[in-house]
């Protein structure tokens, strides 16, 4: 038997690179061993993508993305979502772990992002992970931007005007732009079909191909760890490294453990809290989608609102600030370079930047700066210059600046889901001012940190 | 076509006072008073949502549907098919129909100004800063007034200028609004709703129609997720097994992990 099993295998490995995979990405993939609890949320954001991918799956049988009035003057859209709810057995259950999973998507992948930037997972030779996690972050909210269309509630109508009405701030081909998204002067049945078609196939494509890319990429120079050192310098004679282990059997068995305890948690809100709050379901999406009919306030689900923040916060009073922040940063660069025709550049840029601030209207740039904000992530491999990686061993400099900056997008979040008022405004705008100076005077702190000596190999807890 | 053009600017400049200009702050000039509401006090007993279901057929159904609800899913408040057909049958011959309505919403929308509202998961729609939906509800439906200004000639202190009559009103009477005049903070005057006050009794005292509403709104809010029940059971074993599993996988996890140092 056990010998039919090994022809078996020889013969798919003569055609396919079956064990060689198994091999390279499990058993003699070497993994750093002092990994801690934020290494965990990478597995967890795989293990969420699986459940909305099989979940989806069963979704969409039952789903019907039309937004004509069924016989009682219903949606057909929303009508199909309670059917999924009341009438397809588990249907319930299998909606809410959906609806549950897009914003524990954004939690983990939230902390997964943060584990990068305390531990410096970005630095080189990893700026190309950094860069498809980064490219991942853009296509989550794209697709849960999309998603949250679909069950075509109050919310889910007016959010995506909102949106959409944002890419009318482009110049001149905004307008056109707008409409071209929406499929029609307003959201409408053209913006449910669309929306659906992006959320159930184009984006997961995407999604999942660039999981892949930023797996691969991984595997290729191997996992940073808490402490910042390469454990490929120091191997054994066999030429494996001697702080690593092998993922399969360690991290599997360590990742399946922490998976229990994710779905623990995942499981509490699922079957006692689905509606979070009515932050992981707004209340107001319980009503169906009336174009005619404007609610009082329109609030992002939690997960774009430090974003949404940052758009509120960039009115025509707040350029000055902006454009202060910005000549600073020019400036400090233009004094920095040696090469003159970097100088040159770096003046030019700054000037053309701090012109079009005025010569532009506003709301172009709130829309510029609640992109860029979220962009400004793929620059951190360029911009943290310090010679450390983990915060382990960087300085008080730094850490305390790395604290300011986690309170100003917590507090963006949380001003994000209010309604607009003049207090609220001022406090995102000083946090936007600190979250955009967070990443760009990043260069010049990371240099004047007083940094900790690294130690050779990994320290063990 | 002409009237969707001039809505489309009109949509948008809304859309974009609000997102931009933080000075006006819309949603607290659309709702700048506090609303107090009652809390309601719900029973999920068989005895209690049957009888709201009985309240919701006879005093609900005959304008606003419950359209993702069907009558047979009143067997999970203990309810025979048999029962179901004999008592709460009106607007349709199936147990296994929905809970429609016949009135033609063309009509609705000319006798009351507006289509009246599916009901189905009113009591999540209704949730917010001030209460739970229940809340609202139970607050709601125990405040109507009489004022011979609206067309109907009723009014509500929850719902201000509401379309919907008080159809409960040979159970609960007739209340009148006592207004008081304020100042507010502009120097403007307004009227201000002091209290409610029953001037025709009804059917019931007070207490009785306190429960009544109690148990109609507990029906209201079951129908809102009539898994709810089933929900939190199986969520118990579910967290029950996982918390099992986390041990197990503890414990493999550390048998694994023991000869890395």
């Amino acid at each position: 038997m056990n010998k039919l099993a090994q022809q078996l295998m020889g013969w798919v490995d003569d055609r396919f690179p079956a064990t060689k995979m198994y091999k390279e990405h499990l058993s003699e993939y070497y993994a750093p061993k002092n990994f801690n609890f934020w290494y965990f949320f990478g597995s967890f954001a795989l293990l969420v993508l699986v459940i909305q991918i099989v979940t989806g799956i069963f979704l969409v049988m039952h789903y019907k993305p039309d937004a004509s009035l069924n016989a009682s003057g219903i949606p057909v859209a929303f009508a199909s979502v309670e059917y999924i709810m009341r009438d397809v057995p588990g249907g319930w259950i299998i909606r809410y772990m959906h609806s549950t999973g897009a914003s524990a998507f954004f939690i983990v992948v939230y902390l997964h992002m943060f584990r990068g930037m305390l531990y410096g997972s970005y630095r080189k030779p990893r700026e190309l992970i950094w860069l498809f996690g980064v490219a991942i972050f853009l296509c989550l909210m794209a697709e849960a931007f999309f998603g949250y269309l679909l069950p075509w509630g109050q919310m889910s109508g007016w959010g995506a005007q909102v949106i959409v009405n944002l890419f009318e701030a482009i110049p001149v081909i905004g307008k056109d732009l707008s409409t071209l998204i929406r499929g029609d002067f307003v959201v409408g049945d053209a913006t449910l079909n669309r929306f659906f078609s992006f959320h159930v196939i184009a984006i997961p494509l995407v999604l999942i191909g660039l999981v892949a890319a930023h797996i691969i990429a991984l595997h290729e120079v191997g996992s940073n760890n808490p402490d910042g050192v390469e454990i490929k310098k120091h191997k054994d004679a066999n030429g494996i490294p001697l702080d690593g282990v092998p993922f399969h059997p360690y991290y599997t068995v360590k990742d399946i453990f922490g998976a229990s305890l994710f779905l623990l948690v995942f499981s509490a809100i699922i079957f006692f809290m689905p509606e979070g709050g009515g932050y992981f379901l707004e209340y107001n999406n319980f009503v169906p989608y009336d174009q005619l009919k404007t609610p009082p306030h329109i609030a992002p689900v939690w997960y774009f609102t430090p974003y949404y923040s940052i758009l509120r916060a960039t009115t025509s009073d707040f350029m000055p600030w902006l454009a202060g922040l910005v000549a600073v940063i020019g400036a400090l660069t233009f004094i920095s370079v040696r090469n003159a025709a970097l100088r040159i550049a770096a003046a030019a840029i700054t000037l053309v930047i701090v012109i079009l601030f005025f010569a532009l209207d506003a709301k172009v740039w709130g829309v510029a700066m609640m992109g860029g904000s979220v962009m400004l992530f793929a620059l951190l491999p360029w911009l943290d210059q310090s010679p450390v990686k983990s915060i382990r061993y960087k300085g008080t400099l730094f850490k305390s600046i790395l604290a300011v900056w986690v309170v100003c997008f917590l507090i963006l979040g949380y001003l994000g889901v209010l309604p607009p008022s003049p207090v609220g405004k001022i406090v995102s705008q000083i946090c936007s001012l600190l979250y955009l100076a967070f990443f760009g005077f990043m260069p010049w702190y990371t240099r004047m940190d007083k940094t900790l000596p690294v130690p050779e190999r990994v320290t063990s807890e | 076509m002409s009237s969707m053009k001039t809505m489309f600017p009109k949509t948008l400049r809304f859309v974009a006072v609000a997102l931009f200009s933080a000075a006006l702050p819309l949603a607290a000039l659309a709702d700048g008073t506090e609303l107090h509401l009652d809390k309601a006090p719900l029973q999920f007993d068989n005895a209690s949502l049957q009888n709201g279901a009985k309240l919701f057929v006879n005093y609900c159904v005959s304008c606003h549907s419950a359209s993702f609800m069907r009558y047979n899913r009143l067997r999970s408040i203990g309810l025979t098919d048999q029962q179901i057909k004999d008592n709460l049958l009106f607007t349709s011959d199936k147990v296994g129909d929905l809970m429609t309505v016949a009135m033609r919403r063309e009509d609705a929308k000319q006798w009351f100004g507006a289509a009246p509202p599916d009901l189905t998961v009113v009591a999540r729609a209704r949730s917010g800063e001030f209460g739970t939906g229940a809340d609202w509800l139970y607050t709601y439906l125990r405040q109507f007034y009489r004022d011979d200004a609206r067309p109907t000639g009723w009014n509500n202190a929850v719902f201000p200028n509401v379309g919907m009559p008080n159809v409960l009103w040979t159970l609960q009477g007739q209340q009148a609004a006592h207004f008081v005049e304020k100042v507010d903070e502009h120097g403007g005057k307004e009227n201000h709703l002091e209290k409610l006050e029953i001037v025709q009794p009804g059917k019931l005292s007070k207490e009785e129609f306190d429960e009544q509403v109690a148990d109609l709104v507990s029906f209201i809010t079951w129908m809102g997720e009539p898994a709810q029940e089933a929900r939190q059971q199986i969520g118990w074993y579910v967290l029950a097994l996982l918390a099992v599993l986390s041990v197990l996988t503890y414990l493999l996890k550390r048998s694994f992990w023991k000869d890395v140092h």
